[in-house]
C-alpha cells in the first residue's frame, strides 16, 4: 500500500506526539523537578539511611526471587514443551494466573495463608518465623507476581526449536543432563535472558502486593517504591524533591533495565 | 507443581474460601452495596475505555513504527518498553508531575477519573504495540500491492486487508492490557485520589481489617476479569475463522 506523504507524516506526528504526552515529558518533568535545587539536593535525598536501607532490601528480595523465577520458569518451559504428562495442559493454564490477579489480592491472598491466623501462619509462628509483615513475605509476594515472565518468553522458543537436536544428543550418548547444559540451554539463553530481566524489571518495581504484606517501617521493610509511597502519602498532595528524588533514583535503576532488555530482545529475535 | 501451589495456588484459594467463610449471604451482602458496586462498574468501565484506546492508538503507533522511517525511530522503539521498566509507582508520580497540582502546564488531571484512564494508558502502552508490531511485520505487502492495483483506495485496502490480519494481535493485546486494567494498583495509588478503584477498596478493606469483604470483592472482580477475557478471546478467534 502506496500511503501519501502526507497521512505518513501525520500518522507519525500523531504516534509521536501520543507518546512524547504520555511517556517521554512525564519522566523528563520528574527528572527535572529532582535536579531543580541542584544535583547535592538530591543526592542527599537518596542516600538519607532509610533511602539506602530501602535500596539494598530491593536488591535484596530482586535478588532472592528472581534466581527462584529463573530455575523454576526454564523447568516448567520444559514441562509445558517437551513432556506429555497429563498436568501439562493445566500448567500450561495456570502459568498465567499472576497476570490477570491485582497485585492486592496477591497480597490479600498470601495474609490468608501465611498470617496470624491464616492457614498455615501458626505452623511459622509457633516455630518464630515471621512471614507476614516480614521480608519473607514480601518475597513469597515479589515471586508470585513475577512468575510467569520467565516461563513465557522460554515456551515459545522451545516450542520453535523442535526437540530433534536433543534427540540426536541423545543418541549420541548424552545423559539428560549434559543434553540440557550443551544443547537446550545455548539455544534458549536469550530467551531466558530477556525473560529474567522483565522479571527484574517486575521485582524491582513491584509495589501492590508488597504493600500490603509488609509492615510499612522504614528501614526494615520498606523496599524503595514503597518508601516512596510512604512518603507521598504522607506530605498530601504537594510533592516534594524527596519524594521526585527516590522516583529519579527507582527510574534510574529501570532505565538500565530497559537498556538490557532492548539488547536482549533483538538478540533474541536474530537468534531466532 | 509444588512451586505453583505454594506460590500461587494455595493463597488463591484461601482468598475464595475466606470470600465463602461465613456462608453466601455474608457474600452477598458484602459485595450488594454502593461502595462495592461502584467500585466495580468504575474499574470495569475505565479498563474497557483503556483497552479500547490502547487498541487504536496502539496499532497506529505499531504502524508507524513499522511501516514509517525518521530519524530516532530505534529510540522511540526502545521507549515503548518503558512502561514494563518503570515501577509503576513513578509511572503514577510522572503523571502527577506533569498534570498534577504543581504542573508546570497547567494541566490539572491529577485525582480524576481522566488521570485514572491516563495512567492506565501509560502502563498498558506495551501490550497492543508489542503484539501487533510482529505481525505487521511478517505481512505479506504483495496482497496490499494486489488490491491497490485492482483500485482499491488506501482506506478500502486496510480495512479489507491489512486489519483482518491484524485483529487477533489486536484483540490479545487489547485483552492483555484490560486485564491488567482491572487490578492495576500501583501507578493508580498516589494519582486515583477518591476515585474509587476496585483494587484500591479491596487495600483500605485489608488495612482497615475487614479481610472478608476485601476477599468477597476479590473474588468477583477475579470472576468478572475471567469473564471478559474469555469473551474478548472468544471475539479475537471467530473473526479469525
Amino acid at each position: 500500500m502506496t500511503v501519501s506523504r502526507r497521512t505518513t507524516l501525520s500518522l507519525r506526528l500523531v504516534a509521536l506526539v501520543y507518546l512524547a504526552l504520555l511517556l517521554l515529558l512525564p519522566v523528563a518533568v520528574v527528572f527535572w523537578r529532582t535536579f531543580e535545587h541542584g544535583i547535592a539536593t538530591a543526592w542527599s535525598y537518596m542516600t538519607t539511611p532509610a533511602a539506602v536501607s530501602a535500596f539494598w532490601l530491593t536488591v535484596l528480595i530482586a535478588v532472592i526471587a528472581v534466581p527462584l523465577n529463573t530455575i523454576f520458569g526454564v523447568g516448567a518451559a520444559m514441562v509445558i514443551a517437551r513432556s506429555k504428562a497429563r498436568g501439562r495442559a493445566v500448567l500450561d493454564a495456570l502459568i498465567d494466573l499472576p497476570f490477570v490477579v491485582s497485585p492486592v489480592i496477591v497480597g490479600l491472598a498470601l495474609i490468608l495463608v501465611y498470617g496470624q491466623g491464616g492457614w498455615f501462619g501458626s505452623v511459622f509462628l509457633n516455630n518464630g518465623i515471621r512471614i507476614i509483615y516480614a521480608v519473607p513475605g514480601m518475597v513469597i509476594a515479589t515471586v508470585f507476581v513475577s512468575l510467569p515472565f520467565v516461563v513465557r518468553e522460554v515456551t515459545p522458543v522451545l516450542r520453535e526449536v523442535g526437540d530433534e537436536q536433543e534427540q540426536a544428543a541423545a543418541t549420541l550418548g548424552a545423559s539428560s543432563w549434559q543434553t540440557f547444559w550443551r544443547v537446550t540451554l545455548p539455544t534458549i539463553r536469550w530467551g531466558v535472558a530477556y525473560g529474567v530481566v522483565l522479571t527484574t524489571a517486575r521485582a524491582l518495581g513491584e509495589i501492590g502486593a508488597v504493600l500490603v504484606v509488609s509492615s510499612n517501617v522504614a528501614g526494615s521493610t520498606l523496599t524503595l517504591p514503597l518508601l516512596l509511597y510512604q512518603r507521598d502519602s504522607q506530605i498530601g498532595s504537594q510533592v516534594n524533591t524527596s519524594v521526585y528524588a527516590l522516583a529519579t533514583e527507582l527510574a534510574v535503576l529501570s532505565i538500565a533495565v530497559l537498556l538490557l532488555m532492548t539488547m536482549f530482545g533483538s538478540r533474541r529475535e536474530t537468534s531466532q | 507443581m509444588l512451586y505453583m501451589s505454594v506460590f500461587v495456588l494455595i493463597p488463591l484459594a484461601a482468598v475464595v474460601v475466606k470470600a465463602f467463610s461465613s456462608g453466601l449471604g455474608t457474600l452477598w451482602s458484602s459485595i450488594d452495596n454502593t461502595l462495592a458496586v461502584r467500585a466495580i462498574v468504575i474499574t470495569l468501565v475505565a479498563s474497557l475505555i483503556v483497552a479500547a484506546i490502547g487498541a487504536v492508538m496502539g496499532t497506529l503507533v505499531a504502524w508507524v513504527l513499522v511501516r514509517d522511517s525518521f530519524p530516532g525511530k530505534r529510540f522511540v522503539n526502545a521507549l515503548i518498553d518503558l512502561p514494563f521498566a518503570l515501577p509503576t509507582i513513578v509511572a503514577g508520580l510522572t503523571l502527577i508531575a506533569l498534570y498534577g497540582p504543581d504542573s508546570p502546564v497547567g494541566i490539572h488531571l491529577a485525582y480524576t477519573r481522566a488521570a485514572v484512564i491516563v495512567a492506565l494508558l501509560f502502563v498498558t502502552l506495551p501490550f497492543v504495540v508489542r503484539s501487533v508490531q510482529p505481525v505487521l511485520i511478517e505481512l505479506d505487502k504483495e496482497v496490499e500491492e494486489a488490491a491497490a492495483s485492482l483500485g482499491s483506495s488506501n482506506l478500502t485496502t486496510f480495512r479489507k486487508i491489512v486489519l483482518p490480519a491484524l485483529r487477533p494481535a489486536i484483540f490479545s493485546g487489547a485483552a492483555l492490557a484490560f486485564a491488567r486494567s482491572i487490578g492495576e494498583f500501583g501507578s493508580l495509588a498516589l494519582i486515583a485520589g477518591k476515585v474509587q478503584i476496585a483494587s484500591i477498596v479491596i487495600y483500605d478493606d485489608i488495612e482497615s481489617g475487614t479481610e472478608q469483604s476485601a476477599a468477597a470483592l476479590s473474588v468477583v472482580l477475579m470472576l468478572v476479569a475471567l469473564i471478559v477475557l474469555f469473551v474478548l478471546r472468544r471475539i479475537g478467534s471467530r473473526i479469525d475463522r
